[in-house]
């Protein structure tokens, strides 16, 4: 039984190294197709041999982001975790984190489980990991031609949950009801976390919103304040469903743009006041998720704080690069509500944009770009200087930027990541910022450009 | 100069709208307001009737399947009657899946349930085995017979059948289409069409957003009315790379290429 453990984990090394090697790619995910083939059990002797157990991480907008955090602030705590760092949120993802970061004899060389753990994956990442905690960020429509619906991803999380042992502590976003609601169920209850200032919501509902309805009894819900898509103050008026009290609320928010944000979190511990350097309302949600995962791992509330200050982005999340004297913000996008999140963070000046928007619609971006008619792009009429449109589906981009009133002259289509690059650069000042909202697969070309010219470093080495 | 408005009634705007069809709101606006029309949309939503004499266009976007089960029966009480009387009126409609599974004489969910639709279109709709999710192409006569191509992307387990008395739409060139089996995708009736092209449908397809908005102008303003062209560069240019892409792909059936 050793033996094989033993003889998966070197031929997942290996494989690994010799990926690398190769060229062919950051290897993240080599290890995790031919460990299983070997021990099929790999993943969850090991992680059942971590010390402090394990954290599972899901939800469709800021799982990178918010497992990067907790990340960070275990460490400020002197918590290592053995993290699936780059993103690969698949099984084999899974697996080829854990390889890494084991012995030859099966031992994690790490305190704590982390892994971020894509939507789909969860019930069988609960099947094989047994995790001590499980946050779950938020549900909102992501790749359509992968799940179908929102509430396809609801009831898969709902099934896998009525299966965990009582002991595990659920942590659950209250302003979301399509995840709030998992909590009901659940022996122990759950950790419930939210924004409890309604000064930053709005009373206008957003268009953009998958869940209005009761997940209980169908009615549609009463909303006392929106904060973004369907998240928000909910009741249900036919059955008195609502947003549950929030163990670590945000009970005060200021937004600076694309600078950060000041927050003040209430938790059981006590308050934390502090600045974030992680812009929009949607980190600070992030934010709030980690806090509370920190809180069940018995951290000090300094600690959070500290890590929580300090913290400064996730790799192809949100990352400033400094190409010779402009920067360039690039913040990814992958639905309809995110996107909306990050045009709402980067106007909050009334400067006019140079901007590069790359869709691409390989697999993990979503085949189906219809999502990109639910963007609110009217919100950049008269906010743009120049936007390059760039990826497999540029010329969509170009027609919705058109019809969202973008003058014909200002928008650019252009195959090339790196001319579109050098165009964007070309028609900006010295000094400015330029926008590069990509979604995933087109966000690792444009920062494979980037490393090629040497501004970032490969991913895998980050 | 006469100052030109039409009304479009948008059915269930915040239900049945999860495949951003609202696209083809804002495109029938735009393409509009750009040759000086007024485009007033009113939305249609839980409780609220339609009248029949009040309205140029309708709307009737996809849905998710919970959604869709949810506004069906009022769809049934509240709005076919009426939509079926504009419809029979000369009224344009447009709509896509879930809306157009609702506008056939029933649309069976995945349990097995039989819903009863509006009746406008002599088709049903049932669940299939197999889910099409992909770029489709379409091949459209139109008015004069040349053919023409509607692109978009399709995403319906639901199969759709066409009665005795039912017109397709079109034919598909690639991609599943009405039910994968007889080539056809969509319905049309008078000026009502249905079909399964999301992507948003008129965005990457201005000849048929026109056709919409001109069919709608006649029945008001008198068979003299014609609307101004527009540059259209973007939209063909974004039009062509879905259908060279097919192409590319290979698994095409012959048609107006």
């Amino acid at each position: 039984m050793g033996a094989r453990l033993t003889a998966a984990l070197f031929a997942g090394r290996m494989a690994t190294g010799l990926s690398r090697r190769l060229g062919r790619g950051g290897g993240t995910v080599i290890a995790g197709h031919v460990v299983p083939r070997i021990d099929p059990t790999a993943l969850r002797t090991v992680t059942r041999r971590l010390r402090h157990g394990s954290l599972l991480v899901s939800g469709t907008n800021g799982k990178t982001t918010t497992t990067r955090l907790i990340s960070h602030i275990l460490e400020q705590g002197a918590i290592h975790a053995m993290h699936n760092r780059a993103g690969a949120n698949l099984v084999t993802g899974l697996v080829s984190a854990v390889v890494a970061q084991t012995t030859l004899g099966g031992w994690p060389q790490a305190d704590v489980g982390l892994f971020e753990v894509d939507e789909a994956t969860v019930p069988a990442a609960l099947r094989e990991i047994r995790p001590r905690a499980v946050l779950l960020t938020n549900i909102f429509r992501d790749q359509l031609d992968r799940y179908g619906e929102v509430h396809f991803v609801a009831d898969l999380w709902e099934k896998a949950i009525r299966h965990l042992p009582a002991d595990t502590t659920l942590v659950l976003n209250a302003d979301d009801p399509l995840v709030a609601t998992l909590g009901r169920g659940h022996l122990d209850g759950a950790i419930y976390f939210g924004v409890g200032d309604a000064s930053i919501g709005s009373n206008d509902p957003p268009h953009a919103s998958d869940a209005r309805i009761c997940p209980s009894c169908g009615t549609g819900f009463a909303y006392a304040v929106h904060f973004y898509g369907h998240l928000g103050q909910y009741a249900c008026p036919g059955c008195g469903l609502a947003r549950p009290a929030a163990t670590v609320e945000a009970t005060s928010v200021t937004l600076h743009g694309d600078r950060g944000s000041d927050v003040t979190f209430r938790t059981p511990l006590g308050t934390i006041t502090t600045t974030l350097s992680l812009p929009g309302l949607y980190n600070v949600y992030n934010a709030l998720a980690a806090t509370a995962v920190c809180l069940t791992m018995g951290l000090p509330l300094a600690t959070i704080q500290a890590g929580l200050e300090s913290f400064t982005a996730a790799f192809g999340r949100l990352e400033r690069i400094q190409v010779g004297n402009r920067e360039l913000f690039l913040a990814l996008v992958k639905n309809p509500v995110g996107f909306g999140e990050v045009l709402r963070t980067i106007l909050s000046d009334e400067h006019e944009r140079s901007i590069i928007i790359a869709i691409n619609d390989n697999f993990a971006d979503g085949t189906d770009i219809s999502w990109l008619w639910d963007v609110d792009f009217e919100k950049l009429e008269g906010h743009v200087k120049t936007v390059v449109c760039v990826g497999t589906r540029a010329e969509d981009m170009a027609v919705r930027l058109k019809y969202a009133n973008i003058p014909a002259d200002r928008i650019i289509v252009e195959s090339d990541p790196r001319r579109a690059v050098a165009l964007a650069l070309e028609r900006s000042v010295p000094g400015e910022t330029i926008y590069v909202l990509p979604t995933y697969t087109a966000m690792l070309e444009v920062r494979e450009v980037l490393r090629q010219d040497g501004h970032v470093t490969g991913f895998w080495q980050d | 100069m006469t100052s030109f408005r039409l009304t479009l009634a948008h059915l269930y705007p915040d239900l049945m709208n999860v495949y951003g069809d609202r696209g083809n709101i804002i495109t029938l606006r735009q393409r509009c307001a750009w040759r000086g029309i007024h485009l007033d949309v009113q939305p249609v939503s839980l409780g609220d009737r339609l009248t029949p004499g009040s309205t140029d266009l309708m709307l009737f976007g996809g849905g998710q399947d919970r959604e869709q089960a949810v506004i069906s029966p009022d769809f049934v009480s509240e709005k076919a009657g009426a939509v079926a009387e504009a419809v029979e009126d000369g009224a344009v409609l447009l709509s896509v899946c879930g809306g157009y599974q609702l506008l056939g004489h029933t649309y069976t969910t995945v349990d097995g349930q039989e819903l009863p639709g509006a009746g406008v279109f002599d088709v049903r709709s049932v669940p299939g085995t197999r889910r099409h999710i992909g770029n489709i192409v379409v091949e459209v006569a139109d008015d004069d017979g040349t053919p023409r191509t509607l692109v978009g992307f399709e995403n319906h387990s639901g199969q759709t059948y066409l009665g005795a008395g039912a017109k397709p739409l079109g034919r598909v060139l690639q991609g599943g289409g009405n039910n994968g089996e007889d080539g056809t995708e969509g319905a049309v009736y008078r000026n009502a069409y249905g079909c399964y092209l999301h992507g948003s449908l008129l965005p990457k397809n201005p000849w048929f957003a026109d056709r919409l908005i001109l069919r709608a102008l006649q029945r008001r303003y008198g068979a003299d009315v014609a609307l101004a062209p527009l540059d259209d560069t973007l939209e063909i240019r974004a039009h062509d790379a879905v259908v060279s892409r097919a192409r590319k792909l290979g698994n095409v059936r012959s048609g107006a290429w």
